[in-house]
């Protein structure tokens, strides 16, 4: 859900560019003080798996593609914030050199599919993961089902976007990006389940946000 | 960084880059989700005829000069990959060294 330059009003992107500024700047001011020597090459890994994976679009309904776009597992592996910095990177960089999402619109983008997508919809993922047993079933659940809501919610954040903006109304908008979300949602929520339990059975220490997944892997080795 | 890790990373990388440069010439190519709703609500056309941006190396994933696409898209995803891979790891080794400094 890329959004090219010209669907979205400069008023919009103003203000988008903004706020995707700002959390930015308390992305990186918190990763000052909590950021871990060891997170760093795994920041940089995280970042580049999800722009090869995001090249990988797969055919959903009516001759229509969808593609990864891993900002709930960038949040559940490195934290919301730091995974904010890592869909900043890979967005910027599809932008600059890719043509991939309108330079003006860079702003809009890094709201929908970093702050919308990951630091947002992040907070589905811990009420899930505290309400759920806390187990590999029960982490790998709260991480599906957030990384449904984070396409879905994305989509949404878009459709508004475009209603603002003049461009469509809100009741068409918000159907149709919402209703081909939903469907394009459950390959995210397939996908960041597979990454994170291939993840979880070779380094579960890895993940940030998960330290009741080491418990249960650790419980397992000795079981 | 310890060896283990520093395995870890390159086994991500490489499956990464196979990602991107193997499998990706076989990815869908038809419309996403966005621009899907843009034709099918007829707004396709209020987007940009050239992007505001036009120092693109690589505008849609391909080279404009090769001819064969998937040799195009392979090394786009081999850049793009790469790319992104130093530029996170320059952005967050900036991050904690400037917390290491200010604790000196």
């Amino acid at each position: 859900m890329h959004i090219p330059d010209g669907f979205v009003s400069v008023p919009v992107n103003a203000v988008t560019y903004g706020i995707s500024a700002a959390v930015c700047g308390l992305a990186v001011a918190r990763g000052r003080k909590k950021l871990q020597d060891r997170q760093v090459p795994i920041l940089a890994l995280t970042a580049a798996f999800i722009f090869a994976a995001q090249m990988l679009n797969f055919p959903v309904a009516g001759g229509t593609s969808g593609h990864f776009l891993g900002a709930m597992l960038a949040a559940i592996l490195l934290g919301p914030l730091n995974g904010l910095l890592v869909m900043t990177v890979v967005l910027a960089i599809q932008a600059l050199v890719f043509a991939d999402g309108g330079l003006t619109a860079l702003g809009s983008n890094i709201f929908n599919m970093g702050i919308v997508a990951g630091v947002l919809s992040y907070a589905i993922y811990w009420t899930l993961k505290s309400l759920l047993p806390k187990t590999r079933g029960g982490f790998l659940a709260a991480a599906a089902v957030a990384s449904w809501f984070s396409v879905v919610l994305a989509s949404g954040a878009c459709a508004v976007e475009l209603a603002i903006s003049g461009t469509s109304p809100l009741k068409v908008a918000l159907a149709a990006m919402v209703g081909i979300h939903a469907l394009i949602g459950i390959g995210e929520a397939m996908i960041t389940a597979a990454v994170l339990s291939v993840v979880l059975a070779s380094r579960a220490d890895l993940i940030a946000t998960a330290k009741i997944a080491i418990k249960y892997q650790l419980a397992g080795k000795v079981g | 960084m310890d060896k283990k890790l520093l395995l870890f990373i390159i086994a991500g990388l490489a499956v990464s880059l196979t990602l991107a440069m193997v499998v990706s010439p076989w990815a869908c190519s038809a419309p996403d989700g966005l621009e899907k709703v843009a034709e099918d609500k007829g707004f396709l056309d209020r987007a940009a005829a050239e992007p505001v941006w036009k120092a693109s190396l690589m505008p849609d994933y391909n080279l404009p000069k090769v001819q064969n696409e998937a040799i195009g898209t392979a090394w786009a995803g081999f850049v793009g990959t790469g790319l992104v891979f130093i530029t996170a790891l320059v952005l967050a080794k900036v991050i904690v060294r400037g917390r290491k400094g200010s604790l000196r």
